[in-house]
């Protein structure tokens, strides 16, 4: 069957050696580093997006400068922080500034190549919740909040964001928009990776994680998923790649 | 001149209920001492102020010492849901928790808005966001060039509350590493309490070390281990597994009540 632009089309078939070989999650984290140019400067938030990064930097990309909220500048840490302000991070770091600092100066500065973003919430244009599930007054759950969020999706060049694949997550309507997705470049997920259609700004599928079909895509997002007529395979993780992911991870 | 005293004197001192307090600190040199003096004093209707409201946010909002939260992000970074914080929200126990709610660079603007002694701090940020409608924001026009930007109301809080390294016995203040909003926050309040790892006769110069003028602060009060289960650089580690057990601790209200009661209460300083 040729790939078209439909829900329909098939991807690769599954490659059970390689499903074997790693996760999904990992593929995400891969897929996400490879898209980190060398030197690239990167506004860092906790979680899959400081994985990737952190990935990147101890493969492809070691002089990608890594950014936190808490001011620290050209962190180089050697295990995952839990937090976006642990100690390794300062004591690694090439500058470490205040936090009303590294939000004007640096952010809102326009220093920042690409920001990093992940949510509980996305919708077709890539905008982004974090806030609350349910009415704000009344939540049904209440999460953490914005945030750094809005003004990184504001000042980065561009945006890439990082979430994994569900139609909870991935829906028609945010219950509210935490940041715009006015500058996101690339979707990440753990079955393949969504970009903007440079006319409209609507999401399209054009990347597939390796052995996921995009007709799965399309079932795991909440609006009609856009697919791609050249829909590709990513790449998948090489050893260099897993090792480096899995030496990050041990040594959280 | 801050006068050195005791963390429970200066607590009794400077906070009382109904006030606008600010405990800060960036992951890094959170007041948790401080917050569970406040706790153990018993104060209530404060309106608490913080960028990131964590786990000693959680507790003085599981033990009903909060009217109102002012804030940015309010999570366990890294782990997840602060639970006491959302079953405030979501349930009004213990009871119901009003939320003015920023993003990070509207609240250090207003912060720093406080210690310039200005009445708003100007950002290019909330648009294209449903916080606008949410929250305490205005466009404002520059009047320079026309453009539009936000206006955030400064902060100033009626008391400031941070921890740091050390200080010297004249009550100036030394701190290094992550340094936050901390010298923002001790500015723009109108009382500030400083909780320090030790007192020492005179302050060593650290590489990178902010200092904050003792005349320019309170008080100061001596709390070894003052920030835990947060950090102090220098001094000690944060204590990363404590946060992923304040998780279940706080799932439950009867098991958080009872942790509260051996770690808090029963505990004197």
């Amino acid at each position: 069957m040729s790939r078209g632009a439909s829900s329909h089309v098939r991807g690769p078939a599954p490659d059970t050696a390689r499903a074997a070989a790693f996760t999904r999650d990992e593929a995400m984290a891969v897929a996400a580093a490879r898209r980190l140019a060398n030197g690239s400067v990167v506004f860092v938030g906790i979680g899959l997006p400081s994985t990737a990064c952190n990935l990147a930097r101890a493969t492809h990309a070691p002089d990608c400068v890594l950014v936190y909220e808490s001011g620290t500048i050209g962190a180089k840490p050697t295990r995952l922080p839990l937090s976006i302000g642990d100690g390794e991070l300062a004591e690694t770091a090439d500058a470490v500034v205040s936090v009303p600092e590294i939000f004007a100066y640096w952010l809102q500065g326009g220093r920042i190549d690409v920001g990093f973003l992940g949510a509980a919430q996305i919708d077709r244009f890539g905008n982004l919740n974090s806030t609350v599930i349910g009415d704000y007054e009344h939540p049904k759950v209440r999460l953490p909040g914005a945030g750094g969020a809005p003004e990184i999706a504001r000042h980065c060049r561009e945006i890439l964001v990082v979430i994994r694949h569900s139609p909870r997550a991935f829906v028609e309507r945010l219950d509210f928009r935490s940041s715009s997705g006015e500058r996101v470049a690339a979707v990440i997920t753990d079955l393949g990776v969504l970009e903007p259609d440079p006319a409209t700004r609507e999401l399209v599928l054009t990347e597939l994680q390796p052995g996921v079909e995009a007709g799965a895509v399309v079932e795991a997002t909440g609006w009609p998923l856009r697919v791609a007529p050249d829909v590709a395979e990513c790449e998948p993780p090489g050893d260099a790649e897993l090792a480096a992911l899995r030496a990050l991870e041990e040594a959280r | 001149m801050a006068h050195v005293t005791t963390l429970s004197e200066a607590v009794r001192e400077l906070v009382h209920d109904g006030d606008v307090v600010a405990l800060e600190g960036f992951t890094h040199l959170i007041p948790h001492a401080a917050g569970h003096e406040l706790i153990r004093q018993g104060r209530r209707d404060l309106t608490l102020v913080r960028m990131t409201p964590d786990v000693v946010y959680d507790q003085l909002i599981g033990m009903g010492c909060a009217r109102k939260l002012v804030f940015s992000w309010g999570g366990n970074p890294g782990v997840g849901s602060l639970r006491r914080f959302r079953d405030a929200v979501e349930n009004g126990w213990p009871a119901p928790l009003e939320l003015e709610e920023h993003s990070h660079a509207g609240m250090a603007a207003a912060y720093a808005a406080g210690a310039s002694n200005l009445p708003f701090g100007v950002l290019r940020g909330y648009d294209g966001t449903d916080l606008a409608a949410r929250t305490r924001v205005a466009a404002i026009e520059c009047p320079f060039t026309g453009e539009r930007l936000a206006a955030v109301p400064a902060l100033r809080p009626d008391v400031g509350v941070v921890h740091a390294q050390r200080a010297d016995r004249k009550g100036n203040v030394q701190l290094w590493g992550i340094l936050g909003v901390q010298r923002e926050v001790v500015l723009a309040s109108r009382r500030s309490l400083v909780t320090v790892e030790e007192v020492v006769d005179e302050l060593e110069p650290v590489p990178g070390a902010a200092v904050i003028p003792g005349w320019a602060v309170t008080a100061v009060a001596e709390a070894p281990r003052g920030a835990h289960p947060s950090y102090a650089h220098g001094y000690y580690d944060r204590d990363n597994a404590f946060y992923a057990e304040w998780d279940a601790i706080a799932s439950d209200r009867d098991r958080f009540a009872a942790w509260m009661e051996a770690n808090v209460l029963a505990v004197a300083r």
